[in-house]
């Protein structure tokens, strides 16, 4: 069981919460002019890392927030969490895995 | 509202008055728990970052706007439960709920606001006594250790697979608060839970 630090509730079990896919994935601007592959790769095609992942989580049954985890994916361990709308620490993109 | 002559509580049917009337409790008592009867509830969204919305929900309501897991006023008269960063449960006595709500709808109006009436919804759940704790901490994942978790305090977390809003009301005692419809499954789990310590049922509660 993890451990989830809600930017607003503090540190609380896995159980409270759940998992919403891939963060930072930006709806294109102008859908009609990307290529069926494009529209594709926005709708349906996310990184699959082994490594450090930003993803999004919600805290359902706590104060019912969303927020950005970076996890590894292949320890489990959650090395930072941030708001919605903030941009990811640079001690985690300066690692050079991140897109 | 319903007839007041109509209205019942969501564990009327366990007929809790009766049970309270048969077991006395004695001093091996570890757990005591009652309904809080027909308490209203106002559910409040807005901006705390508005320097004027705090003190204009205070005006009507008597308490300060308290922060996320946090509460402020008296847990017997009004008081105020901090759900997230800009959600907050405002708890009154039976019957004030409707003049409160009508008050905050006058006065927080003009902000970008949300004011709810939700007490038909839900039931309060007072669990007491020296082993109260023990008893929560059966079937809810949060660390409720003194250290971190303490009167005064409140939550919203899981109790048994259901979602509660928990406030500790003092050293010993805790409202529990649930959705009318899991009412008799979370009461019937806390009695199950707490019969080791030695359970009795209070009424009067509220
Ligand atoms: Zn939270």
């Amino acid at each position: 069981m993890l451990l989830i630090p809600c930017p607003y509730c503090g540190e609380r079990e896995e159980s409270e919460f759940h998992q919403g896919g891939e963060a930072h994935i930006e709806r294109p601007k102008d859908p009609y002019k990307l290529t069926d592959e494009e529209w594709a790769d926005y709708l349906f095609f996310r990184d699959n890392r082994k490594g450090v992942y930003l993803e999004r989580w919600v805290h359902r049954h706590g104060c019912r927030r969303w927020f950005n985890v970076a996890r590894d994916t292949a320890t489990n361990q959650i090395v930072a969490v941030y708001k919605m709308g903030s941009k990811p620490p640079k001690s985690i993109t300066s690692r050079g895995t991140m897109k | 509202m319903a007839n007041t002559y109509l209205r019942q509580t969501p564990l009327a049917h366990l007929h809790l008055d009766a049970r309270a009337a048969n077991e006395a409790a004695d001093a091996t008592t570890g757990v005591h728990i009652g309904e809080r009867l027909l308490l209203g509830m106002i559910n409040l969204r807005g901006q705390r970052s508005n320097p004027d919305f705090g003190p204009a929900v205070k005006k009507v309501v008597g308490a300060a706007l308290p922060g996320v897991n946090e509460t402020s006023g008296k847990p017997e008269g009004v008081h105020v439960l901090g759900l997230g960063p800009d959600e907050w449960l405002i708890i009154t006595p039976t019957g004030e709920e409707a003049d409160i709500h009508a008050n905050l709808e006058r006065v927080v109006g003009e902000f970008h606001t949300a004011v709810t009436l939700t007490g038909e919804s839900m039931t309060v759940i007072r669990l007491a006594g020296a082993h109260a704790r023990d008893t929560l901490a059966k079937g809810c994942p949060m660390d409720m250790h003194p250290r971190v978790f303490g009167p005064g305090q409140c939550a919203q977390t899981i109790l048994a697979r259901a979602d509660m809003t928990m406030h500790q009301t003092a050293d010993d005692a805790y409202d529990i608060i649930v959705r009318r419809s899991f009412a008799e499954y979370v009461w019937t789990w806390l009695e199950d839970a707490a019969r080791e310590y030695g359970v009795r049922v209070i009424t009067g509660l509220r």
